[in-house]
């Protein structure tokens, strides 16, 4: 039945296709008729993912909230709707963990999975040459959304590979007379853990702290920088608190001592402008599914003039001017460089878009009683809010919603429930590190999901804390901070 | 130059195709964004009254096709219902 009901609904689309001009949309009616047997993709997963519902606590969270008594003016459920009427997905509010792949990527992508399979790489045939044109273009768009030379770019799987390209590169070309790097703490995990390791190949590293705004101290980077650094690597938009380190003032520092600046902008590329030349920006990580493009997919910005050299990681065909060898997927490539001309093309909207929700979920967040905005207000990209509500849980209000996906501050460890580093750094203690959210507002979110979003954290984050006795004592006006704690 | 023009209904008409197909988005966030997104451009293009050129035509009508291919896709593919979409909601106007 549910197959009937969908071909019936898949046929008036066909109808329109067939009216359709171009080539490419007439190529697509030859294959929109089989995906439907596929289409009961009624995937069970996602429904046990959501089972929670409406925010009726699921089983598991059940053992560490406990649920309100029957008939009490406390209830988990919004009060204005009912429940049954409405789907049960949550929201998705977690943009700094991946986003959705917008449609127009995937159009652009289609193409390689059902016509354009050449290997962009064999240059004796019309099918190769197909899909490296295809790339070049991508490359283009990749590199004008940055100012940079389209040669300067060099596609990897990833902002992962791309830091451990960019750390593990320079310091192995230039590690025989330079045996230095600089890093800040508050920086993504895998570019500490490429520290890590250099340190175990002998070098130094200098790891600068952050002032409780999070951001990095000019004078301290000042100072550090040695006769021998080859390399600062100071990320550009913090992943979970979304401030903007002084990019320029870093560049123009490294600039004159002559030492390279790597920056990790995963989280800033197509989000903030860049511009690698007023910038002074030498190496610059990027990441494809965070703008909306596919998985599995990234690029190093490398510069060309003044010239910076790298080791390889990946050696074999040397392709990508020998830096990271390896076939290229056409797909993946393309579908990046789409999602780069959008960003570049959606650019005011966008920015107006998310600076419009992100300032009505801040202000209506900060307004609840004993919370803070983490992270600087002023150098910060707006889509990322990290809020601390103080006398709450942070992993309890998370599995009180269910409806909502986010993400805790401490997200890259949230398997152990470790309290964020980046918060820690920021001179959080324990208590305010684990009370922390982080919201990601982007393209495709709309008003109305940030409206349902407010009003369920409100009112969980109220319920939260009539059962935490230390919040009683907060309102009987008991300074915590006075009180011997037994076993302390 | 060149005798290009586009007239107010072709407009009208390119207007109105672009609003049914972001409407049938099977998925709420793609549906609503596309809606948002022609609205607010076609009113631009009325207020300044942009001048629309070849190239621009064009374009519009290369968007198009890419919306019609990806509301079909959209909805070979079904998901749950948002918490925020009600379940008898009819969205294909
Ligand atoms: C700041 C930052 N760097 C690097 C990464 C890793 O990117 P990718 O998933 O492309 O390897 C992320 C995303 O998780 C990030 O937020």
């Amino acid at each position: 039945m549910f197959r009937s009901q969908l071909i019936h609904r898949v046929l008036p689309a066909n109808k329109h296709l067939l009216n359709l001009r171009s080539v490419s949309s007439t190529a697509f009616l030859s294959t929109s008729q089989s995906p439907i047997s596929n289409a009961s993709v009624k995937s069970t997963p996602i429904h046990s993912a959501a089972a929670a519902g409406a925010g009726a606590a699921s089983a598991n969270a059940s053992s560490t909230i406990p649920q309100p008594p029957k008939g009490s003016s406390i209830e988990f459920k919004l009060s204005k709707r009912d429940p049954n009427q409405f789907g049960s997905r949550p929201i998705y509010l977690d943009m700094q963990a991946t986003t959705p792949t917008d449609p127009r990527v995937l159009d652009k992508m289609l193409q390689f999975y059902t016509g354009l399979y050449g290997n962009p790489h064999s240059s004796t045939h019309a099918y190769g040459w197909e899909t490296d044109k295809a790339i070049e273009e991508a490359r283009t768009h990749v590199a004008n959304l940055i100012h940079a030379d389209p040669k300067e770019i060099i596609f990897t799987s990833g902002a992962t590979e791309c830091n451990n390209m960019a750390l593990k590169g320079v310091a192995r070309f230039y590690g025989k007379t330079k045996k230095h790097i600089i890093t800040s703490q508050t920086e993504h995990k895998c570019v500490l853990d490429s520290c890590r390791r250099l340190q175990e190949e002998g070098f130094e590293i200098t790891y600068l702290p952050v002032d409780k705004e999070g951001l990095i101290n000019m004078e301290d980077l000042e100072k550090a920088i040695r006769k021998d650094t080859c390399l600062v690597s100071i990320m550009a938009v913090n992943n979970e608190i979304g401030v903007i380190q002084p990019l320029e003032e870093i560049g123009k520092l490294c600039r004159k001592n002559k030492v390279f600046f790597h920056t990790d902008a995963a989280q800033a590329y197509g989000k903030i402008p860049i511009d690698v030349n007023k910038l002074h920006i030498d190496l610059m990580s990027i990441s494809s599914h965070k703008i909306y493009g596919p998985m599995g997919m990234g690029a190093l910005y490398v510069r060309r003039r003044p010239r910076v050299r790298i080791e390889p990681i990946i050696n074999g065909g040397g392709q990508e001017r020998g830096l990271r060898s390896g076939t290229l997927a056409p797909p993946l490539v393309a579908g990046f460089g789409e999602a780069a001309r959008l960003m570049a093309s959606e650019y005011d909207a966008d920015h107006a878009h998310i600076l419009k929700l992100a300032n009505k979920l801040m202000d209506n967040l900060l307004s609840i009683e004993h919370t803070q905005l983490n992270g600087s207000r002023e150098q910060r990209f707006p889509g990322c809010v990290n809020v601390s509500f103080a006398y709450v849980e942070g992993e309890s209000l998370l599995m009180a919603l269910k409806d909502v996906a986010l993400s805790s501050g401490s997200a890259c460890t949230s398997a152990s429930l470790e309290p964020s580093y980046v918060l820690h750094a920021l001179g959080a203690d324990d208590a305010l590190a684990h009370s922390s959210i982080r919201f990601g507002i982007g393209r495709f979110t709309t008003e109305e999901e940030v409206d349902y979003v407010i009003d369920a954290i409100t009112q969980r984050v109220n319920f939260l804390r009539e059962l935490s006795p230390l919040y009683e004592m907060v309102k009987e006006g008991i300074d915590l901070n006075s009180i011997e704690w037994a076993g302390h | 130059m060149s005798s290009f023009s586009v007239t107010r209904p072709q407009i009208n008409t390119l207007y109105r195709s672009f609003i049914r197909y972001a409407s049938e988005f099977e998925d709420y966030n793609f549906r609503h964004y596309f809606l948002r997104k022609y609205k607010t451009e076609f009113r631009k293009l009325k207020e300044e009254n942009v001048k629309i050129t070849p190239e621009l035509w064009n374009s519009y009508q290369k968007e198009l096709d890419v919306l019609k291919r990806q509301s079909a896709i959209s909805k070979m593919y079904h998901f749950d219902r948002l918490v925020v979409e009600r379940l008898d909601e009819k969205h294909h106007k």
